[in-house]
C-alpha cells in the first residue's frame, strides 16, 4: 500500500449528502478483475452525458478543478454497496485525501486499506471549506497526516482525530495482512480448539468440495 | 461475568488476539465468495505468494453476473465470462466449493447460505457484499467487506476489526394485516436514517420480530445496511431451530440437539446494556414504498410525496429536491396515483419461497396491467425455483403475465442482462432506490412482494389491505 504523510493538493466540493457507492462506480463497471484503471469511470453517471462526453453540469468537470487531489464531501459519504473499487476509482481519479463530516463504515475501512485517507471534520469546517474553494480558484490545502491538520496558506488550521493504529499502517503503508501473520500461532491455536469443519449430510451439486 | 448482548458473546468467542489502541484479530467461521469481489483478491493473494488458509470454510457461488434467462445459452457478455472463468479456476486452485452457474443449488449468495445450513447461529460470516448482514437472522454474526479485506480473509481467515457499538431496535406489539417484514424494516430505517446505524451493530428484538418467520427475519436483517448497521442480528429461537434442522450442512441427531443446547445460550443476557435503543410499534405500521433515492426516503402507501419544503433541515431539503427531480414526481402527488412501467419481484432482500407464495396469491387469476412493460418474478435460488415450481407458482405467474425466470442478483443490481431503462419507473423488491441502481436514469420504488405484485396487476401502487388475498399478520 501506498503509504500518506502530507499531501498539498488542489480542492474539489462535491456538496451533496449520502454521495453512495453505487453513484461512484456504476455497476456494469465492476466486471473487471483489476484493481486499477477505474478512475475514469469515477462518477460516471453524474460525469458523463451519453457517448461519455463530459457534462459540463458536473462539478469536478469544471475546469477549475481539474487536477484536483483533495475532495470535499457532506454527511455518510460513501453509504451503500461494499465494493472497493469506489476508493480505487477516487485513488485512481488523483485524489488522495478526502474531508467529510462522516463516513459509511466500509467505504471508510476500505479506503484505509487503498491509501486514501478520509479526514473527518465538522459540519461548521466543512462548511467554511466548502466556501473557501468557491471563492478561490485553484484554492489549495495541505492534509498532514502525522500531525493530523488541515491547512491553507490563508491561516487555516483543523486538527482532526484518526485511530493511532490506522495512522501508522497509513503513514508506514504496512500491509495488513503481513501484520496479520505475524499472529500465526494464535490462529493456529485458536483453530486447534475451536474450529470444526463443515460437514455435507446430503449431496450437493457442488465443484471442488472437500467432503 | 457482566451481562453480554448478543453481539458481545459472539465477539468474545472469535478473538484470536486483542491488545489495547489496536483492533482485534477475529476468526471467521464462514467466508462466502461470489464472482464480483474476488478475482483482484485471489490475484493479490497470488502476487504476493501466499495460499487460502481454509478453503473448507469458504463457500463460492455465481450469483451478479449470472443471465436469468436460459442458461443453457451461451453468456454475450465477455467481461461476466472473464469473472466467471477466474472465479472457477481461483476455487478450482484452491480446492474451494464452487456452487457455479449450472449447478442446482446455485442462487444468490445470501439467500442460499442460510438455505443449505452454511449459515449458523454463533458464526462470524463475512462477504464481498453489503448484504451479507442477512445471514444475521440466524444469530450469526455477518457483515459485508471490501475486497482488501475478502483477500485478508482468504489468507488468515481472520479479520482486524474494532468492537462495534450496539444499537437495539425493539419492534412491539402485532404486525397489523398486509405489513410484512419489508415493511417494518422500511419504516425502521425511515425513522433512523441512511445513517442512523452508522458505527453500529442492530439487534432485533421485540414480539414483532419474533413473531416473524426466519424468512422475514433475514428480510430484515438485509437491509440493516441500508440503515448504516454493518450487521444486524436476531437472537436464535425455536423457529430458528426449526428452520435449520435437515439443512444440509447442519448437524443431525446427537450433534444437532448438542448445537441447539449452545445456540440457546445466544441471546442478551437480562441487564446488558446496549449503546443505543430504537423502539417502534407494529401495531402502527402500514405498507411502505419509497419515494426518493435512499432507503430512508419512505413513506406509507396510504401518504403522498412529501413536499421538500416540509423539511426542517436545509440539507435534508435540498436531498429531497434533488431526490424528486431524479424522480421526476411531484410534491403532494398520492403514491397510490404513482403508475410503474416495470416491476421486479426478487433480490436477496425477498426472493424466498415466502415471498413468492405471498406475490403469487395476489396475482393468481389476475393478469399485469396492460401498460405494464414488463413484471419479473426471478427466484433467489434454483432450490427456490424448484420448490415454486412443485407448488405451483411459476403456473400462476406465468398466466398472470409475468416472467419467471431462473436464479440470480438479476434486476437489484443490473450487472446482467436485466436493467431498467432510463427514465422508467419500477416497483422493486430489492434493497436500493439509489439513482441509477437498476440502470442508468432509472427510477426504483422499493416494496414488498405483496405490494409490488398488486402494483403489477393494477399498473399503480396500491394499498394491499384492500385485497382479501393478503394474508393476516402472525
Amino acid at each position: 500500500m501506498k503509504p500518506f504523510t502530507k499531501h498539498t493538493g488542489v480542492v474539489a466540493p462535491l456538496d451533496r449528502v449520502n454521495v453512495d457507492t453505487d453513484q461512484m462506480v456504476p455497476k456494469q463497471f465492476l466486471k473487471l478483475l483489476t484493481r486499477e484503471g477505474y478512475g475514469r469511470v469515477l462518477f460516471y453517471d453524474w460525469r458523463y452525458l451519453p457517448g461519455e462526453k463530459p457534462n459540463p453540469q458536473f462539478i469536478l468537470n469544471q475546469p477549475r478543478y481539474k487536477g484536483a487531489s483533495v475532495l470535499l464531501g457532506r454527511a455518510n459519504f460513501g453509504c451503500g454497496s461494499s465494493r472497493e473499487h469506489a476508493p480505487w476509482a477516487i485513488l485512481d481519479y488523483g485524489f488522495r485525501a478526502i474531508l467529510a463530516p462522516s463516513y459509511a463504515d466500509i467505504f471508510y475501512n476500505n479506503s484505509f486499506k487503498n491509501g486514501l485517507l478520509p479526514v473527518t471534520l465538522t459540519n461548521e469546517q466543512m462548511d467554511e471549506l466548502f466556501k473557501r474553494t468557491e471563492q478561490n480558484e485553484g484554492y489549495r490545502v495541505t492534509v498532514d497526516l502525522e500531525q493530523q491538520i488541515v491547512t491553507d496558506d490563508k491561516g487555516l488550521r483543523y486538527s482532526f482525530t484518526v485511530d493511532p493504529f490506522r495512522r501508522e499502517c497509513l503513514l508506514k503503508g504496512l500491509d495488513d495482512i503481513g501484520l496479520t501473520l505475524v499472529h500465526e500461532p494464535e490462529i493456529a491455536a485458536y483453530e486447534k480448539k475451536n474450529v470444526r469443519i463443515p460437514v455435507m449430510h446430503e449431496a450437493l451439486d457442488v465443484k471442488f468440495h472437500h467432503n | 461475568m457482566a451481562p453480554r448482548t448478543l453481539y458481545e458473546k459472539i465477539w468474545d468467542a472469535h478473538v484470536v488476539h486483542e491488545e489495547p489502541g489496536k483492533p482485534s484479530l477475529i476468526y471467521i467461521d464462514r467466508h462466502l465468495i461470489h464472482e464480483g469481489t474476488s478475482p483482484q483478491a485471489f490475484a493479490g493473494l497470488k502476487a504476493a505468494g501466499r495460499k487460502v488458509r481454509q478453503p473448507e470454510l469458504t463457500f463460492a457461488v455465481m450469483d451478479h453476473s449470472v443471465s436469468t434467462k436460459n442458461r443453457a445459452l451461451p453468456l454475450l457478455d465477455p467481461d461476466a465470462v472473464a469473472q466467471f472463468e477466474a472465479l472457477a479456476r481461483n476455487c478450482q486452485e484452491a480446492g474451494i466449493n464452487l456452487f457455479d452457474m449450472q449447478s442446482r443449488n446455485q442462487g444468490i449468495v445470501h439467500v442460499i447460505g442460510p438455505e443449505l445450513g452454511i449459515t449458523q447461529p454463533g458464526c462470524t460470516i463475512v462477504c464481498g457484499d453489503s448484504h451479507t448482514s442477512t445471514h444475521g437472522a440466524l444469530g450469526a454474526l455477518a457483515f459485508g467487506i471490501g475486497t482488501s479485506e475478502v483477500e485478508h480473509v482468504l489468507a488468515t481467515q481472520c479479520l482486524s476489526q474494532y468492537k462495534s457499538k450496539t444499537l437495539r431496535i425493539d419492534v412491539q406489539g402485532k404486525r397489523p394485516r398486509g405489513v410484512t417484514a419489508k415493511d417494518i424494516i422500511l419504516a425502521i430505517i425511515g425513522k433512523i436514517g441512511i445513517a442512523g446505524g452508522n458505527g453500529h451493530v442492530a439487534e432485533y428484538t421485540g414480539a414483532a420480530v419474533r413473531g416473524l418467520s426466519m424468512e422475514g427475519r433475514m428480510t430484515m436483517c438485509n437491509m440493516s445496511i441500508e440503515g448504516g448497521a454493518r450487521a444486524g442480528m436476531v437472537a436464535p429461537d425455536d423457529t430458528t431451530f426449526a428452520y435449520l434442522e435437515g439443512k444440509p450442512f447442519v448437524p443431525r441427531g446427537k450433534d444437532f440437539q448438542a448445537a441447539v443446547d449452545y445456540w440457546k445460550s445466544l441471546v442478551t443476557d437480562p441487564g446488558a446494556k446496549y449503546d443505543d435503543t430504537v423502539t417502534l410499534r407494529a401495531d402502527d405500521l402500514a405498507p411502505m414504498v419509497t419515494w426518493g433515492t435512499n432507503p430512508g426516503m419512505v413513506t406509507q402507501v396510504t401518504d403522498r410525496v412529501p413536499d421538500p419544503s416540509s423539511f426542517q433541515n436545509p440539507v435534508d431539503r435540498k436531498a429531497a429536491e434533488s431526490a424528486l427531480a431524479y424522480m421526476d414526481l411531484k410534491p403532494g402527488t398520492r403514491i397510490e396515483d404513482i403508475s410503474v412501467d416495470r416491476v421486479f419481484i426478487g433480490s436477496c432482500t425477498n426472493s424466498r419461497i415466502e415471498d413468492l407464495r405471498a406475490a403469487a396469491r395476489v396475482a393468481a387469476g389476475k393478469h399485469v396491467a396492460k401498460s405494464l412493460k414488463q413484471a419479473l418474478v426471478v427466484p433467489g435460488s434454483r432450490v427456490v425455483k424448484f420448490q415454486a415450481e412443485k407448488e405451483g407458482l411459476d403456473k400462476i405467474f406465468r398466466d398472470a403475465g409475468f416472467e419467471w425466470r431462473d436464479a440470480g442478483c438479476s434486476m437489484c443490481i443490473g450487472m446482467n442482462d436485466d436493467v431498467l431503462p432510463s427514465g422508467e419507473r419500477s416497483a422493486s423488491t430489492s434493497n436500493r432506490n439509489f439513482e441509477g441502481r437498476q440502470g442508468k436514469g432509472s427510477r426504483t420504488h422499493l416494496v414488498s412482494p405483496v405490494m409490488a405484485a398488486a402494483a403489477a396487476i393494477e399498473g399503480h401502487f396500491v394499498d394491499v389491505r384492500k385485497l382479501s388475498t393478503v394474508d393476516g399478520a402472525e
